[in-house]
């Protein structure tokens, strides 16, 4: 790729040139310096980040305050953040990235990016299908997307896994969101790997014919269509439907009542229900990185993992940690425990198969 | 005095002025390389062969982005016009009640993000959305009883876009009509035209230029949106590049779809074009009446009234009712680093706007004293990044600017024994350079359509009368100029106020302004608190566009003769 080639060509002047280049560039390094927020250095650290800012900042806020040091943010989707990562290379200011899905940091493991995490903390801590392989980024926490369906229409016991989604029974019955977005696709990606390309083309087919409207909006959406009655079945992220059972606004809450949750694929000797993490990874350019380890060490803490149950009702990847009212609510479920590298791996043969499918 | 030496003078400065002409084309195609640099990076991808997934894009959803992006096109472009036309024409020429407030009010709608539009009518129609909801309880009927036309679908984006973009027409439009010799209308009616056939056969001619110029500027829009299809789950070229791009993780047949998405953007450039150099028009009276508007009665008269309330009804007081409710109602409440976000809004707005102005000024003039064709190519040039994608734009601006930095950095090591990070990659520097890249576009094309205005008959009459380029510029140019530099102005003030994807990957670290914050409530799936943001950026939008309006009223001919 001609980026890389680009950055690490350097650049070689002769003495006389240097001499004269000198002053130019000590103008242009105080004129720039002056103008430019971005410094890295050992007392900083610098996170770029694809979790939303008021899902993140209070955390870091909180750990800079504490270990007096400073904290830096950038929020942005996970894959722009990721492209900025590259092209900076060696000299991106960013210590640590972080995203809300696994797939994407196994791209950043592919391209090089980041470095092992070192802390036998989080070794002995975080359970081991949630850290990579080689140690290069770790669960932050986790997400499950089960199936949910209205409640005087659909018996919970008349479904019990993914794979009988595509049950002609469901026809015109089932919401789900677009392939475009990366839940879905890291769904089908653990299908591939589960079950092989052809039955998850099958499988995208067969949820394809059975979906009740085109899909379009978010997972909320899906939530709200199936209490609306567009459909009987929708499928979402479970922090969604916690967020509308805690709402402050009463129809927010009526639409979480007249919905309930399958978890499906739990039958003994069944492989759980899809979850994908939010998780957190050194960057190979880190100028601090014992310092951005500190970091997610405490973002790994009990006090912060409780903080993501309340905030965001997502699920901690740390054991024993108290969850809010409305997760236990939901109930226990097993999950998947998938490789999530994995997902990275099928993400773009899932984008190809349910292109294929005529997954909108 | 000798009797020569005035003649010699004349020589003289006709002959720097033949160098200030050059050098202004050099200056115009320095500037065109480095603003397409961006766009530049993006084509060289295309040179690397075809991508790992073009043969699956073409087999599969390639026809399906085209045609949806064309039928898109092809909607916003009638709607813009249905929209923005009437309205242009009924407040410009004809007396009816309320023309005044309706003549600035009409513009409000480009305060307005189109994703932001489409997040709070999809809240409103939506099915799950109060109006079909009630209209359930009191029918009883049920889902797939009734039919209710569907929001998120491809009509719905057109209406969405016409609804947010149909000012660029009927701003440019008015200006035509304004500055339109009122002579030239009331000579047509006295040969016998009715007033429609005065508009039809004389003012709409007179206007072509500026309204394709509009019309270009919306369509441009259009191809570059990418918050409202995704929205509605429409694949169009910008959804398909996003997702070959991230999805595949494949750049090549990304960009490959971005040379198609550019091939529409040169026709709609050579489209502009042809209709500019077909219609060399310019008034030839220069006699300005001050205007006698017709007053319309009757029918007539809630005719016009509705031609300009619908539009700002649709386009600007639903949407900010909606977003008011939320922010009064439901969204958490406003704090103290919401100042900030204004600020970082408003000082990027401002600045931008400056550069792309200054920057168009010199583009303009090059192109107007230059027939050299590479002037001519290079201007079009810059004029693709408007259509692009901002994501694409950004991408394509992180990759110079992080060589450019790692150069320095590579100089500085070995000059100075200095280790030293990024300098230009994530700061305001990078940003404000991807924000010209996308709406110098914007300003060149007003400027353009201001300068056309003044005949170069104009010029030759006062450098005959012994006025230097300068003082040509200064006493012909300046006074023509005013509004166009300004409406310029505050078009790209407006659009930087809601660019979005450029902004989120380019800014520096803690740094956050208010398109920013309601993309991240609206993408969390909290519209409710995406509320005050968006309904701040339409705030702040605001001022800009009312001046705009006070603008546009003030530059009529006939109500201006005494600067002229």
């Amino acid at each position: 790729m001609g980026i890389s080639i680009m950055s690490t060509r350097c650049a070689k002047f002769s003495e006389p040139t240097l001499k004269l280049l000198k002053p130019v560039i000590a103008a242009i390094v105080i004129a720039a310096t002056s103008i430019t927020s971005i410094t890295a250095t050992a007392e900083t650290i610098n996170v770029y980040s694809a979790r939303k800012e008021n899902l993140i900042k209070p955390l870091l806020d909180k750990f800079a305050t504490v270990n007096d040091v400073e904290v830096n943010l950038i929020s942005a989707g996970a894959d722009e953040l990721l492209k900025r990562l590259e092209v900076e290379g060696s000299a991106s200011p960013a210590d640590i990235f972080i995203t809300v899905d696994a797939a994407r940091l196994a791209q950043a493991k592919v391209a090089e990016v980041l470095q092992p995490i070192k802390s036998e903390w989080i070794e002995a801590h975080v359970p081991t299908h949630l850290q990579d392989t080689d140690k290069q980024w770790v669960g932050l926490s986790l997400r499950a997307r089960p199936i949910f369906y209205v409640k005087n229409k659909v018996k919970p016991d008349e479904i019990t896994t993914v794979e009988q989604l595509t049950d002609p029974k469901w026809k015109g019955r089932i919401c789900i969101r677009s392939s475009s977005n990366v839940y879905n696709q890291s769904l089908v990606a653990s299908l591939i790997s589960h079950l092989g390309k052809e039955a998850a083309t099958e499988w995208a087919k067969g949820l394809v014919a059975n979906f009740a409207q085109p899909p379009s909006g978010g997972d909320t959406d899906q939530l709200k269509a199936a209490a609306a009655g567009v459909c009987d079945i929708a499928i979402a992220n479970s922090y969604y439907y916690a967020r509308l059972l805690t709402s402050d606004n009463p129809d927010n809450v009526a639409v979480g009542e007249k919905l309930g949750v399958i978890w499906p694929n739990q039958a003994e000797g069944d492989r759980g229900v899809h979850v994908n993490v939010s998780g957190a990874a050194i960057t190979k350019a880190s100028k601090n990185p014992e310092g951005a380890a500190k970091l997610i060490e405490f973002l790994l803490s009990p006090d912060s993992q409780e903080w993501y149950a309340n905030v965001n009702n997502e699920y901690p990847v740390i054991p024993d940690v108290k969850v809010p009212e409305v997760l236990e609510h939901l109930g226990d479920f097993t999950s998947d425990d998938i490789d999530l590298t994995e997902l990275g791996n099928y993400n773009r043969e899932a984008v190809f198969l349910m292109d294929e499918a005529n997954w909108k | 005095m000798p009797v020569n030496q005035p003649v010699d003078k004349t020589f003289t400065k006709q002959s720097r002025a033949m160098n200030k002409v050059s050098s202004l084309s050099v200056a115009s195609t320095i500037i065109a390389v480095i603003f397409c640099l961006p766009i530049l990076v993006i084509i060289s991808y295309l040179f690397a062969g075809a991508g790992p997934s073009w043969s699956h894009l073409v087999n599969t959803v390639l026809t399906g982005y085209i045609s949806n992006s064309l039928l898109l096109m092809f909607g916003v472009g009638i709607g813009v016009l249905v929209l923005g036309l009437p309205a242009a024409w009924v407040t410009s020429i004809c007396e009816f009640p309320g023309r005044k407030f309706f003549s600035w009010a009409v513009l409000l709608p480009l305060a307005m993000p189109a994703y932001i539009i489409a997040y709070t009518y999809t809240g409103l129609l939506d099915f799950a959305g109060p109006i079909q909801t009630s209209f359930r309880e009191l029918t009883g009927l049920k889902y797939g009883e009734y039919w209710f036309p569907p929001i998120r679908s491809l009509t719905g984006a057109m209406l969405m876009l016409s609804l947010v973009l149909y000012p660029y027409i009927y701003m440019l439009a008015r200006a035509a009509f304004i500055e339109q010799s009122i002579c030239v209308l009331e000579a047509s009616r006295s040969l016998g035209c009715t007033s429609f056939s005065a508009f039809y056969r004389v003012a709409l001619p007179l206007a072509r230029p500026a309204i394709i110029t509009g019309l270009s500027l919306a369509l441009m829009e259009t191809l570059a949106d990418y918050g409202t299809v995704a929205y509605f789950g429409i694949s169009t070229f910008t959804t398909g590049i996003f997702r070959t791009w991230f999805g595949f993780g494949d750049e090549q047949s990304a960009v490959q779809l971005a040379a198609i998405l550019l091939g529409f953007v040169i026709l709609l450039v050579l489209m502009e074009r042809r209709s500019r150099r077909k219609s060399r028009f310019h008034h030839t009276s220069n006699r300005y009446s001050t205007i006698s508007r017709y007053q319309l009665q009757g029918y007539k008269k809630w005719a016009a009234v509705l031609c300009c309330a619908l539009p700002l009804l649709f386009g600007f007081a639903i949407p900010v009712g909606q977003l008011l409710y939320w922010s009064l109602t439901q969204a958490a409440a406003l704090d103290g680093s919401f100042i900030r976000l204004v600020w970082h809004s408003f000082y990027l707005g401002f600045a931008a706007a400056v550069l792309a102005v200054l920057l168009a000024l010199i583009v303009s003039y090059a192109q107007r004293s230059s027939k050299s064709r590479w002037v001519q190519f290079s201007t079009g040039l810059t004029s693709m990044g408007y259509a692009m994608p901002g994501t694409i734009i950004a991408v394509g601006v992180l990759i110079p600017f992080a060589w450019f930095d790692h150069q320095l950095i590579a100089i500085a090591k070995s000059a100075l024994d200095l280790d030293m990070g990024l300098l230009f990659s994530g700061t305001v520097v990078a940003m404000l350079f991807a924000y010209l890249v996308r709406f110098l576009s914007i300003s060149i094309n007003t400027v353009n359509s201001g300068l056309a205005k003044i005949k170069p008959s104009m010029d030759d009459a006062a450098r005959s009368m012994g006025e230097s380029r300068w003082g040509v510029l200064r006493k012909v140019h300046l006074p023509v100029m005013k509004s166009t530099v300004f409406t310029a102005l505050l078009l790209v003030f407006v659009d930087v106020l809601k660019e979005l994807p450029a902004t989120i990957i380019l800014r520096p670290f803690n740094f956050n302004t208010l398109a920013v914050r309601a993309h991240e409530m609206a993408g969390d799936e909290r519209l409710v608190d995406a509320g005050p943001p968006a309904l701040m950026i339409v705030l702040v939008g605001l001022i800009p566009v009312i001046l705009l309006s006070r603008v546009i009223s003030k530059s009529r001919a006939g109500q201006q003769k005494s600067d002229l």
